[in-house]
């Protein structure tokens, strides 16, 4: 019997008659998520290439003439900044979160389509203006990524003036194109999902992605109170954030404002956007690990809970990022505590990781490659976060490069192979063409034993004590000459690693013209958005009646079944013999 | 940041305690086969833009809740000197409860079907509203007269600002007000417009009582 499903009440899906309307002013949740893709992409290159500027100067200090101290925190900053709010976060749930929500969850499209359309032009307009500050008078900010007052606007910091003015209004901007496509993805998952598709019947990207979501709706608030605040301090003259303060000789007229207020405000957003990243990787890895190792996934419940509870969680450890600035020591004792807390969780999620490829028929394909290679990554970078969660650790090796080290490890090359381990994974699904094997296991070799050629050495020079965001380390009595020895070597690996990205984008180009066509369902997996009608699936992703869920997403290897996988929409009868379990 | 984590540990533990309900005692790997829409664990049986408000209600709580411990924080520094609230805001307070209660009226008229009805108290709330904007702004005219300038006094700043931004969440809502009327002007059906008035309605309330607890913060400090 044809089912009309929640998903199908009230919807009129535009079809376009134009090919601008398809594919530029498209309300298709896929061409929005490509969209979301291509320009987190584009603006995330020119990331990677400041930070190709701030390697060069490190490694060889002085060498370039373009790379002056202004330039070079300019580059800090800006590279910071796209990299986790712009690329990062826009990628995974802005991409991924478009893409495979209402796919995964049996939905013709989100439940707002025209909202989520205007979602990605917000976006592309905060990007826009993020990188109309490299054109402004001085500059971008050179503030660093957390922008912290009153130096962020104050004169001799590089943008100080139009700079910090253009970051902020792009962040306001983005505020509200995620609120827009947050409220799309929530409201999606929880009342458009197609029959059968209980809650507990939804792929851990999903419920990845929606953590993620929820976690942005409630704390990307504090970003936004935080910049409308420095913004009325810049350009009215409030005195919110600054001090009574004295610049180049003389006395501003800012009194009695508060930099640690700022701090409280940004690092309440700022922690649980180190999760707003995490946790659909989390998710995507998940079903990356359990589909290429053709076995169901271990502890799901548990794995759906561990993101709740991590969730929950990251609201109440904001604080560790402050154990220097001078608050309560007790204050600290309590967020050392919840930060050792969020542990167990985030432990679980890995011992369920390794569970699931434990005896599993391991297809070491890119896609699983990609994954594996997450798993170890993110264990080299949270231990170090436990490191840096206690304060009797963190207070010596705060500010250093044992820092960058951890959280490029845990929330930089972690969340990327992710990212990589799930192009490579669903590429055959939005062009039906598959990616180039070599050129992807090039990729991946060249991508994961680099990043360990980059960030290992620095938590070695992070111990010796070499301070982060420094523009030269100069002669120091304390700094060994094997410290520049280390930054030639990680400029140079981190050059290696840059170049080998664009082999990636190579190969994206390539393929999508050129590479091999994917059978239906290349990688034999369960999950609804491999078993539409057409393949790849046309805007409205199913026929004239939606599928119906029939199973979990990991029914992988069942015992009597004659496939190693059960999709989730063939009723039990057909493929399985006696019950699953 | 007091303020903001009782906000947010209310709104996560009522995510939390619903997704209990929804997930206890299930075991997706021993169960096969279509489930019922209302099986614990389907999807939710209620209107997609309801669901939509409900969550940017909750991102709109945390918001002001984060400017209201900012408040709170900044309180304590030295320079901070109240400043006397202009008595036109207890008449705005009385307007924007009275734009509610007819939203209410609209709402109670179109659960019945009846249109005209509705159509009455939409315009009688919406004129209360355009009012308590325009007190809001003689409220600032009566500060600034009085020397309460943005950048005079921090306690000046957050005034400005909390009702700012409060007003802009207003003027939101009014475009939203707008399209409602425009629905019945046009002879939209009528549970399409049964939907419009409530969502206007649960957001007026919710507004009100963002006003209400503001104007007792800043009568209270």
């Amino acid at each position: 019997m044809a089912h009309v499903a929640l998903a199908d009440e009230g919807q009129h899906l535009a079809h376009p008659k134009t090919w601008i309307g398809a594919y530029v002013w498209s309300q298709d949740h896929k061409i929005i998520g490509i969209q979301y893709i291509l320009t987190a992409t584009a603006v995330g290159v020119v990331a990677l290439v400041l930070s190709f500027m701030m390697r060069l100067q490190l490694g060889f200090p002085g060498a370039f003439d373009l790379i002056q101290p202004s330039e070079y925190y300019q580059a800090v900053t800006m590279h910071g900044m796209i990299m986790i709010v712009f690329m990062l976060t826009a990628f995974f749930l802005g991409g991924f979160g478009n893409i495979l929500v209402p796919l995964m969850c049996g939905a013709r499209d989100m439940a707002f389509p025209f909202m989520n359309m205007l979602s990605y032009w917000v976006y592309l307009l905060s990007v826009i203006v993020v990188c109309a500050s490299f054109f402004v008078p001085e500059g971008p900010t050179g503030a660093g990524w957390t922008l912290y007052p009153p130096q962020a606007i104050t004169e001799g910091t590089a943008g100080a003036d139009w700079g910090i003015v253009c970051m902020t209004v792009s962040l306001g901007l983005f505020v509200v194109a995620f609120t827009m496509g947050g409220l799309n993805y929530v409201t999606t998952a929880f009342q458009a999902r197609t029959r059968g598709m209980t809650l507990m019947r939804m792929p851990l990207s999903v419920w990845g992605i929606i953590m993620a979501t929820i976690l942005g709706l409630l704390a990307f608030p504090a970003l936004l109170v935080s910049v409308i605040m420095m913004t009325l301090d810049k350009t009215l003259g409030t005195s919110f954030f600054i001090p009574a303060i004295s610049s180049l000789g003389e006395n501003l007229s800012h009194d009695g404002g508060s930099p640690i207020l700022f701090q409280h405000l940004f690092w309440f957003f700022g922690h649980p956007e180190v999760y707003i990243v995490a946790l659909p990787a989390f998710g995507i890895v998940s079903d990356l690990i359990s589909t290429h190792a053709r076995k169901n996934i271990f502890g799901y419940r548990m794995m759906v809970w561990a993101l709740v509870a991590i969730g929950g969680l990251s609201f109440i450890v904001w604080a560790h990022h402050m154990y220097v600035s001078g608050m309560n020591p007790y204050f600290g004792f309590f967020f050392a505590t919840t930060t050792l807390i969020i542990a167990v969780p985030t432990a679980i999620k890995v011992y369920n990781w390794v569970l699931t490829l434990w005896q599993g028929n391991i297809h070491l394909n890119v896609p699983m490659l990609f994954a594996i290679g997450f798993v170890f990554t993110f264990i080299h970078g949270g231990i170090t976060g436990l490191f840096l969660g206690n304060v009797v650790v963190d207070v010596p090796l705060s500010d250093t490069y044992f820092v960058v080290g951890h959280f490029h490890m845990v929330m930089g090359v972690s969340p990327f192979l992710v990212v990589f381990g799930g192009i490579y994974h669903w590429f055959p699904l939005l062009t039906g063409r598959m990616l180039n094997d070599t050129m992807g296991k090039i990729h991946f070799w060249m991508t994961f034993l680099g990043t360990y050629a980059i960030y290992l050495p620095m938590h070695y020079i992070g111990i010796l004590g070499v301070p982060r965001r420094y523009y030269a380390n100069g002669s120091t009595e304390f700094l060994p000459d094997s410290v520049q020895a280390a930054n030639v070597s990680i400029t140079i690996a981190a050059l290696i690693v840059g170049t080998a990205q664009f082999l990636f984008i190579i190969n994206l180009v390539w393929s999508i013209f050129k590479g091999k066509k994917s059978e239906r369902n290349p990688w034999r997996a369960t999950s609804l958005e491999w078993q539409t009608e057409d393949y790849p699936p046309k805007h409205g992703n199913w026929g004239p009646e939606l599928p119906v869920c029939h199973r979990w997403a990991y029914s992988y290897s069942v015992p009597g079944a004659i496939e190693d996988f059960i999709p989730q929409t063939e009723e039990p009868s057909e493929n399985t013999k006696g019950d699953v379990h | 940041m007091t303020a903001t984590l009782i906000i947010l540990a209310v709104i996560m533990g009522s995510v939390v305690f619903w997704l209990i309900r929804q997930t206890i005692n299930v075991q997706p790997w021993a169960e096969e086969g279509p489930i019922g829409q209302h099986h614990a664990g389907g999807p939710l049986s209620i209107p997609a833009v309801k669901i939509g408000l409900v969550a940017f209600l909750a991102v709109a709580s945390s918001l002001f809740s984060l400017f209201i411990s900012a408040y709170f924080q900044r309180m304590d520094y030295g320079d901070w000197t109240p400043l006397i609230e202009p008595s036109v805001l207890w008449v705005n307070t009385v307007l924007l409860i009275l734009s509610s209660v007819f939203f209410q009226r609209a709402r109670n008229a179109a659960i019945k079907s009846q249109v005209s009805k509705v159509k009455v108290n939409l315009l009688i709330a919406g004129l209360f509203t355009f009012a308590f904007i325009v007190g809001q702004l003689w409220a600032w005219q009566g500060l600034y007269d009085a020397g309460y300038f943005l950048t005079s006094n921090p306690a000046n700043s957050f005034f400005y600002v909390l009702t700012a931004i409060h007003a802009l969440h207003i003027l939101g809502g009014l475009w939203v007000w707008s399209k409602t009327v425009f629905k019945i002007q046009n002879k939209t059906e009528v549970h399409k417009i049964r939907v419009s008035v409530e969502l206007c309605t649960i957001y007026w309330h919710f507004l009100l009582l963002v006003w209400l607890v503001l104007f007792a913060l800043l009568l209270s400090t």
